[in-house]
């Protein structure tokens, strides 16, 4: 995984409250057995038509979202099923953080699991970025604040284990096969 | 005198192989890893490339459901799987599970089913157990006061390898559900109705422990059902603390511990519940005998009513007004009556013997309703021939429903099981997002007398309409 320190980007805006992990990646494409190339299907019932043909009025359809890597998203975004595939899509896609005011747990584990920067904002600050979609902003990892063109800044709340393991790049699996003698000594406590 | 627990609390505690600090979640033990065709190969795929084992196969076990096919001659008689990709994944879990020694109960295994429906049924699910799966319903099995949650195919990597998981405890949150359901009310009832009490989100960084009379007096079954849908209000889990109806369930089944080994089981099973004077960080009250059938209008779980009411209007709330778009409804409007396509019966939340025993009540005698099509799908293949024996299969032939092999079916709709666009779907399944069963279907979420009653009249149907008594 790549370290991640600083994210500056503009902003795709996605106001609906509780997009589904369902809406980002459709059950459809969930038969695959590897990481790779789900930025292809990233919200494709609301990209592509029935034909598959691009739907124009979509955001990401339009030129202003090329190369934008942070979603502001509305409140409990990533509800529903437990699909890695969410985050795996959105990254392929480019995205690097969302950003809510209520992100849904187990999407919130995986995003932070796979380098996707779960944001939680204020609703003040919510409200700011839906009505300016396309607003340059910066969000810092290392002083977990986000930043909006005008300079006022925001934290964001994130535990401290998943920040370290995001700012050097580091992966849980480590951390967890290092623990390895205590998870003996307790397997050795509940042998039957 | 030692404070007051909640169940989560005791079972968390008993499961920290590492405390939680202020820098580092803790490390918790996984007793039971239930997996799949769907989130596992990529964790496979991290095993593989860093050269690790699967620590513990014995604690491992894995089924097919979520891709698999329905019909018979797909599953028993060689017949192609039409979806390329799906039997592709299906062929990479039995590779997976023969390369590093987990047991599979693969597409003929007779014990194959949809995860959350065989762990009870073998008795691999036990109170006080913490139980994972890359599946968000794993909250399923709570209901037998075990810690039971779903998890990303990281995760299921990290138990892999590890039998363990590193989380942050959970906040507790108490569900009173106070009285009794009324006839031709059910626990999916009750659980849409608390999801449209607590909202879709309201659970979150929650442990939902149900409690109460309603509880008390319901099935394993029933318990079960309830708390499939824990995730739809957010929350991580659902729990019910054991009983003697738990264990009258489990004792006598193939993988709980017998003679000694069950006494002692018991023993330790009892002092799970909840103590008294423990507090739960949140609470809700919900008065059961209140309620009646209730069924879904919109886009998620939380937009539901009591059936003979109206469809809210909520008109100039974004949310609401795209669902309105897409479910092709109007605002003020009865749900009651509006016209439907498909019924299905099936999936985690309402596949059980139980469930099809009512919804065959209901349609006994009854044909479904010329132009629909009613798709009944056993949670399991166990499931599958307790109803044969019971000649369930026949009341739902003769009905004119399709009768299928076990599987998630069209409650995700992966396997080609889908709902067509712009059709509506009474489902006794738990999800109604946009294209959940199929691009631009309509899903109406109900319980299985609902479903039923629906099929016969082929549109929304109160079941009490239809039941004796
Ligand atoms: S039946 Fe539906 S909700 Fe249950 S595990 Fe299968 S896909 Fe998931």
């Amino acid at each position: 995984m790549q370290p991640i320190k600083t994210i500056r980007s503009t902003t795709v805006v996605m106001p609906s409250t509780n997009i589904d992990t369902d809406q980002i990646i459709p059950g459809r494409f969930l038969t695959t057995t590897t990481k790779e190339g789900l930025g292809e299907q990233l919200f494709a019932d609301w990209r592509y038509d029935a034909s598959g043909a691009i739907r124009p009025d979509f955001i990401l359809n339009q030129p202003a979202a090329k190369g934008c890597r942070i979603l502001v998203a509305g409140r409990n975004v990533g509800c529903g099923s437990s699909r890695e595939h969410a985050p795996w899509a959105l990254l392929d896609y480019g995205f690097l953080a969302v950003v809510s005011t209520e992100i849904a747990d187990i999407f919130r584990n995986n995003s932070l699991k796979n380098g996707l920067l779960p944001v939680i904002v204020d609703e003040a600050t919510h409200a700011w970025l839906l009505a300016n979609p396309g607003a340059e902003v910066t969000i810092d990892l290392e002083s977990t604040t986000l930043t909006l063109p005008d300079g006022r800044s925001v934290r964001f709340p994130i535990a401290s284990f998943p920040r370290y393991c995001l700012l050097n790049g580091v992966d849980e699996l480590g951390f967890l096969l290092a623990k390895d003698p205590a998870i003996r000594a307790y397997e050795a406590r509940h042998a039957q | 005198m030692t404070t007051p627990m909640t169940m989560f609390e005791k079972v968390w505690a008993a499961h920290e192989v590492v405390p939680e600090t202020a820098d580092t979640p803790a490390v918790i033990f996984v007793d039971l890893h239930l997996t799949h065709e769907v989130t596992s190969p990529q964790a496979f795929s991290v095993l593989r490339e860093r050269g690790l084992r699967l620590r513990r196969p014995d604690l491992t076990l894995a089924t097919m459901d979520h891709a698999t096919p329905t019909r018979t001659e797909q599953v028993f008689g060689g017949a192609p799987i039409t979806i390329d990709s799906a039997a592709k994944q299906i062929r990479q879990l039995e590779k997976n599970c023969a390369d590093f020694g987990v047991e599979l109960l693969g597409m003929q295994h007779r014990d194959r089913g949809i995860v959350h429906i065989i762990g009870p049924e073998l008795g691999v699910t036990q109170p006080g157990k913490t139980i994972v799966c890359g599946d968000s319903h794993t909250s399923t099995h709570g209901a037998f006061g075990a810690l039971a949650f779903g998890i990303g195919t990281t995760e299921v990597g990290h138990v892999m390898a590890t039998q363990c998981l590193l989380q942050n405890k959970a906040r507790t949150f108490g569900v009173e559900v106070e009285g009794l359901l009324q006839p031709g009310v059910t626990p999916k009832d009750l659980i849409l109705a608390i999801i449209g009490k607590v909202g879709v989100s309201g659970g979150t960084g929650h442990v939902f422990e149900y409690r109460g009379a309603a509880v008390r007096a319901m099935s394993m079954e029933q318990r079960m059902t309830v708390c499939n849908m824990s995730i739809e209000a957010g929350a991580r889990a659902g729990m019910i603390a054991p009983d003697d109806t738990t264990y009258a369930y489990l004792e006598g089944r193939a993988r709980v511990p017998k003679g000694a080994a069950w006494q002692e089981a018991l023993q330790r099973w009892r002092q799970l519940p909840t103590d008294a004077g423990a507090v739960f960080d949140r609470s809700v009250t919900i008065d059961a005998a209140a309620l009646e059938p209730m069924i879904t209008y919109g886009t998620n779980p939380g937009m539901v009513v009591p059936i003979s009411s109206r469809i809210p209007d909520h008109r100039g709330d974004p949310v609401f007004d795209a669902a309105m778009r897409y479910m092709g409804l109007n605002p003020g409007e009865p749900i009651q009556d509006a016209p439907i396509n498909v019924v299905f019966v099936g999936s985690c939340t309402n596949g059980r013997i139980s469930d099809l025993r009512a919804a065959a009540a209901v349609l006994r005698g009854h044909k479904v309703a010329p132009g629909v099509h009613m798709l009944v799908v056993p949670g399991s293949q166990d499931v599958k021939r307790a109803a044969e024996a019971e000649g369930l299969d026949v009341v739902f032939r003769e009905a004119g429903a399709d009768w299928r092999e076990s599987g998630c079916s069209m409650c995700l709709g992966m396997n080609g099981d889908t709902v067509a666009k712009g059709q509506y779907s009474v489902s006794t399944s738990n999800r109604n997002f946009e294209g959940r069963q199929g691009v631009g279907a309509r899903t109406l979420l109900a319980s299985p007398e609902t479903a039923a009653a629906s099929a016969i009249r082929g549109r929304v149907t109160d079941p009490r309409e239809l039941m004796n008594g």
